[in-house]
């Protein structure tokens, strides 16, 4: 077992993908020789050729549009789109077209095999249009499922779930964590099936719910919680879309108490579902409102990103917030 | 190179080019009156083809014809005919192999009909009861067939274009001598689609033929305030695209075409447009008044270039036809249509199940939970929903 970081460990995911099924192709803007933007598809390109790991025009809908017919004529289509901030010009593909193929041809068609890789997400100083997190527009949209992993060992896994379901998944990368996130990867093939939560650490006083790169931060907020004897269960739900609600409910069961804490701006989040969500299931169990520490509805600033962020302190006061109420 | 300037020629006068300086001839092979022109090339025909593509011009003109009275009845919600462009869309598929992959826009149900949709499955769709292959979640009109390689119809205009530059990349993928093809007016192709997926498969060598009915309407807009150039056809060679464009209403230029066109694409790995000058002689659709826009004058006149009364023509003169078996074969038609519409409506819809299924693979238990309360909502008040009563 290696000690790699997570582009490292998406690259070999998709190596891994293109191996063992040559029906695969992978596409996007610069992914060729190049390897991308952020170098995820390096050297895949000498590795399988030209025809199976390429170069797109810069198009996102022409992206989305040809992955969509590659996959309903049998192929696996794995297309980058070099930022989440740019998957908008390929959304009525996505959505009207990706989403609704199974559904509208009573399974007369469908485009199980394409899965798109975006990085998403702030704190790298991009400004508005490198800094997104667009998760809550597809979890709208039955039919995709919205995958976002937090650290290398999820990503190769969870990538190579996304690759070989059977369904078209949006799988979100954190940007801020590519080369950040470091950590032991085994060199074979494995997934982490898709629609599962993951209970990262146990505790009893309040849930702490996550995804991607907040659940670094909320695992630094329960740090700060510990110090004030405050014991937080934390949970990382890895997938979106669909999402594992009785995991999540089980724990808030336990705790009585939950937060969920994301990226994206708080009005129409996905925050806001689940705590929808929960308050039905939970309710007689509930010891205080549901938080929600997400960003704010503004584009996403660049100089004031750090004031913008969900961070570790705005998570730490809504903790004890919950908890004294 | 693309971009290089070494070989272009150089001139010291300021000379700007225009949408005349793309000189685009059309392809005509049949004349009004059923006899080709002198110096014409005819495609590969012969008595079996012309009767399979005569068969489907007269089984297309009277469904269209029985189904637009049916909407006007109130029995079917929406239609769209393809009357007037018959030459165009059959010509083409005709020219296929039939694992050739079909992407139409709408207006194709003849290409549908020439690969085997049975008059029962067109019925079937068209009241979305239990046997529409697409489980009655589409309007009228939306067919589709895995059988026969004709993907199912999807209504946002042009989606189906870039999609059809990834089929055709499967099948060079796949090492399969197959190509796609992919139908859409001259209106969608000033959607941003039209170009990606034009561009998309010029650079990836994309073995797929764009074939343009250029109809002249898109619902009420005439082409002259839907683009300024010299038609659809004179942005292939943009694309660097091989391009040809035809008489749409001719069933032998058409088929000419096409036949070449596939051919290229198969050798060449290489996509194709083909734009073919037509005319929309029905409405955009059963909810459109054409009156509104354009003039009976204007319609009489290309009554006057009918595709279809042109290739009948030609099968009559090759003594291939005659008039009485024309006249058969429309009434059989009439009298099947109308039975297997009687048929078709009094079917039931699916079952309420099938509302869940085919989101994902398999529906997700949270599908399930919402079908389960909504089974019960409706167990309780069956009267006010009398189409899934007593098919829980």
């Amino acid at each position: 077992m290696a000690e790699i970081n997570m582009l490292q460990a998406i690259n070999d995911a998709l190596s891994i993908a293109l191996e063992s099924d040559e029906n695969s192709i992978l596409f996007g803007e610069d992914v060729g020789h190049f390897g991308g933007v952020f170098r995820a598809t390096s050297g895949l390109q000498e590795k399988f050729g030209r025809d199976r790991c390429f170069n797109t025009p810069l198009t996102e809908q022409g992206i989305a549009g040809f992955a969509n017919g590659l996959a309903s004529n049998g192929m696996v289509a794995i297309a980058e789109i070099q930022f989440a901030d740019y998957i908008f010009p390929a959304i009525d593909q996505i959505v009207n077209e990706t989403a609704k193929f199974r559904y509208r041809s009573g399974n007369e068609f469908n485009v199980g095999g394409v899965t798109f890789r975006t990085p998403y997400g702030g704190g790298i100083a991009g400004g508005h249009y490198h800094s997104q997190s667009p998760e809550a527009y597809f979890t709208q949209t039955a039919g995709l499922k919205v995958v976002v992993p937090r650290n290398a060992y999820q990503a190769k896994g969870l990538l190579l779930a996304s690759i070989r379901d059977p369904n078209p998944v949006i799988f979100f990368e954190p940007k801020r964590l590519y080369r950040a996130n470091i950590g032991e990867v085994p060199d074979e093939d494995y997934e982490i099936e898709l629609g599962k939560a993951e209970v990262v650490r146990e505790g009893k006083d309040i849930t702490l719910l996550a995804w991607g790169a907040q659940v670094e931060i909320v695992e630094h907020a329960a740090d700060m919680a510990a110090k004030k004897g405050i014991s937080c269960e934390i949970i990382d739900l890895r997938t979106l879309a669909p999402w594992d609600v009785d995991t999540l409910a089980t724990s808030v069961k336990k705790t009585g108490r939950l937060l969920i804490n994301h990226e994206a701006p708080l009005t129409g989040g996905f925050a806001g579902e689940i705590a929808a969500t929960i308050q039905e299931e939970c309710f007689l169990y509930l010891e205080s409102p549901i938080a929600r520490v997400c960003g704010l509805d503004t584009p996403y600033p660049l100089i004031h990103e750090k004031e913008y962020m969900p961070d570790a302190l705005k998570t730490f006061e809504a903790i004890k917030a919950t908890v004294n109420f | 190179m693309s971009n290089a300037t070494s070989d272009n020629e150089t001139v010291h006068r300021v000379s700007f080019l225009d949408r005349e300086s793309v000189n685009i001839p059309i392809l005509k092979v049949l004349q009004a009156d059923g006899t080709v022109y002198d110096k014409a090339v005819l495609p590969a025909i012969d008595e079996a083809l012309a009767h399979r593509i005569y068969d489907t011009c007269v089984f297309t003109r009277v469904l269209d014809e029985r189904m637009l009275g049916a909407q006007r009845q109130g029995r079917i919600s929406f239609y769209m005919t393809c009357t007037g462009e018959e030459a165009s869309i059959i010509g083409s598929t005709a020219s296929l192999d039939d694992g050739d992959v079909i992407l139409a826009q709408y207006r194709e149900h003849a290409a549908i009909r020439y690969r085997g949709f049975t008059t029962e499955q067109f019925m079937n769709q068209l009241f979305s009861n239990e046997k529409d292959l697409g489980k009655g979640r589409q309007m009228p009109i939306h067919y589709g067939s895995a059988e026969l390689n004709y993907q199912t119809v999807s209504s946002p205009l042009a989606t189906q274009i870039p999609q059809a530059t990834g089929v055709g990349y499967s099948f060079k993928m796949q090492g399969k001598r197959n190509i796609a093809i992919c139908y859409f007016g001259e209106g969608a192709a000033s959607e941003g689609d039209f170009h990606a997926g034009l561009n998309m498969a010029a650079v990836l060598k994309s073995p797929t033929i764009f074939f343009c009915r250029n109809n002249g309407y898109a619902i009420s807009t005439p082409t002259s305030e839907q683009f300024c150039g010299n038609g659809i056809a004179s942005r292939g060679p943009g694309y660097g695209i091989h391009t040809i464009r035809v008489d749409g209403n001719d069933m032998l230029a058409v088929l000419a075409a096409t036949q070449q066109a596939r051919a290229y694409a198969v050798e060449n790995h290489s996509p194709v447009l083909i734009e073919a000058m037509t005319y929309r002689l029905g409405a955009h659709s059963s909810s459109d008044d054409p009156s509104g826009y354009r003039s009976k004058d204007e319609e009489a006149k290309w009554q006057q270039h009918d595709p279809v009364k042109r290739f009948k023509l030609w099968m009559i003169n090759k003594g291939w036809l005659t008039e009485k078996q024309d006249a058969e074969m429309y009434e059989k038609y009439r009298k099947e249509i109308l039975a297997e519409l009687k048929v078709a409506e009094k079917l039931p819809m699916s079952m309420l199940d099938t509302l869940i299924e085919d989101v994902y693979d398999t529906p997700t238990p949270r599908l399930k939970q919402q079908l389960k309360d909504l089974k019960k909502h409706l167990k309780k008040y069956p009267d006010s929903y009398p189409n899934s009563k007593g098919r829980l």
